[in-house]
């Protein structure tokens, strides 16, 4: 199965598995990327699929390279998030 | 973020293969205009699945209301469209999603332009504009396969004061349509869209080929990067389904 040449959608859709997660909204949060350095936000990352495999998972790419960014699997009891590609998150917070 | 019942309500055929469904949602603590939802569906023998759809209007007390296009041997989307009666529970939770939304509180012109399901989080916006009476000028792009597959036919026809509607035709145009159907192109945002320099926000969703192409256009023709945003729908009317359970076997419902 060829599931990571064609994106599926984008970071919008990362939105109810962050929430799951995170107290803020984290598709406005600055992602950089550890590879190209391109900053933006975590909804313009390309999203990849579920991971095949039984712990279904989204993939989100950099815009720029394609680099991985971050990774989310939801498996039962956990959820796991993979941000080695994320030089940093800048997440958006009243005063 | 809990799972809530969401009790059917009201219905609006918007296509042959297209519903709205309106939810009752007690407790339901509003939304902006282009969030969305997690519906899930639980069967009999405790199978789920569970799939991302937009509201299509904005906060109204308890009430949330989802456009949903029927996928073809979908799991979820043609027993909301066909199978769910006045009544009829479902499970939801939300809302979620920051970036892709419109606040009345904007000032700057907008810009939308949806292909196909994606004018469901575009018409939240532009029905959020005339609950809080704003006249901050809209124009709507609206690229569709043929004059049968136009969502909210009755309001896009007579829209309010300060709202422009046009239409991209790529199957099957109508018989009076001056030239034939084809994709959407620099001429349609062009001519449908605002002059960058009146700096506008624009807002384009729907499937990804329809979202990259309008946004190099609008990229192209001047506009700020930083003022578009995208929105890449899957196929079911909704951003794809995190987490949905995978298919363990063929569903009818």
């Amino acid at each position: 199965m060829d599931w990571s040449s064609e994106p599926v959608t984008d970071g919008n859709a990362l939105a109810g598995p962050l929430a799951e997660i995170f107290a803020v909204d984290m598709t406005t949060a600055l992602a950089r990327c550890a590879n190209c350095g391109l900053t933006g936000p975590v909804a313009a990352l390309r999203v990849y699929g579920q991971a095949p495999g039984d712990a279904p998972g989204m993939v989100a790419r950099c815009p720029g390279c394609t680099s991985v960014v971050l990774r989310v699997t939801r498996s039962p009891g956990a959820a796991w998030l993979d941000l080695r590609g994320a030089t940093s998150l800048r997440v958006g917070l009243p005063d | 973020m809990a799972w809530r019942v969401a009790t059917l309500v009201d219905t609006v055929r918007e296509t042959p293969t297209a519903r709205t469904l309106v939810f009752e949602v007690r407790g339901w603590p509003g939304h902006l205009a282009g969030q969305h939802v997690d519906v899930r569906l639980t069967a009999e023998d405790g199978y789920r699945a569970q799939r991302s759809y937009s509201l299509a209007g904005p906060a109204d007390g308890d009430r949330v209301a989802l456009t949903v296009q029927e996928v073809p041997d979908g799991e979820v989307s043609p027993y909301l469209t066909s199978g769910l009666s006045l009544g009829d529970p479902v499970e939801l939770r939300g809302p979620v999603g920051g970036w892709f939304v419109w606040r009345p509180t904007e000032e700057a012109p907008v810009l939308l332009a949806a292909g196909g399901s994606g004018i469901v989080p575009l018409m939240a916006m532009l029905r959020a504009r005339r609950a809080a009476g704003s006249r901050v000028p809209f124009r709507l792009i609206y690229s569709v396969r043929g004059p049968d597959d136009r969502y909210y036919l009755g309001e896009l026809t007579r829209p309010e004061a300060g709202v422009d509607v046009s239409y991209v035709y790529t199957r099957a145009a109508p018989e009076e349509w001056p030239g034939p159907p084809h994709r959407i192109g620099v001429a349609d945002v062009h001519t449908g869209g605002w002059p960058a320099e009146f700096t506008p926000n624009c807002f384009v969703c729907g499937p990804t080929g329809f979202v990259e192409t309008v946004a190099d256009i609008l990229v192209a023709l001047g506009h700020d990067a930083h003022r578009i945003k995208t929105e890449r729908f899957g196929p079911t009317g909704g951003p794809v389904a995190p987490f949905a359970a995978r298919p363990r076997e063929t569903r009818g419902g």
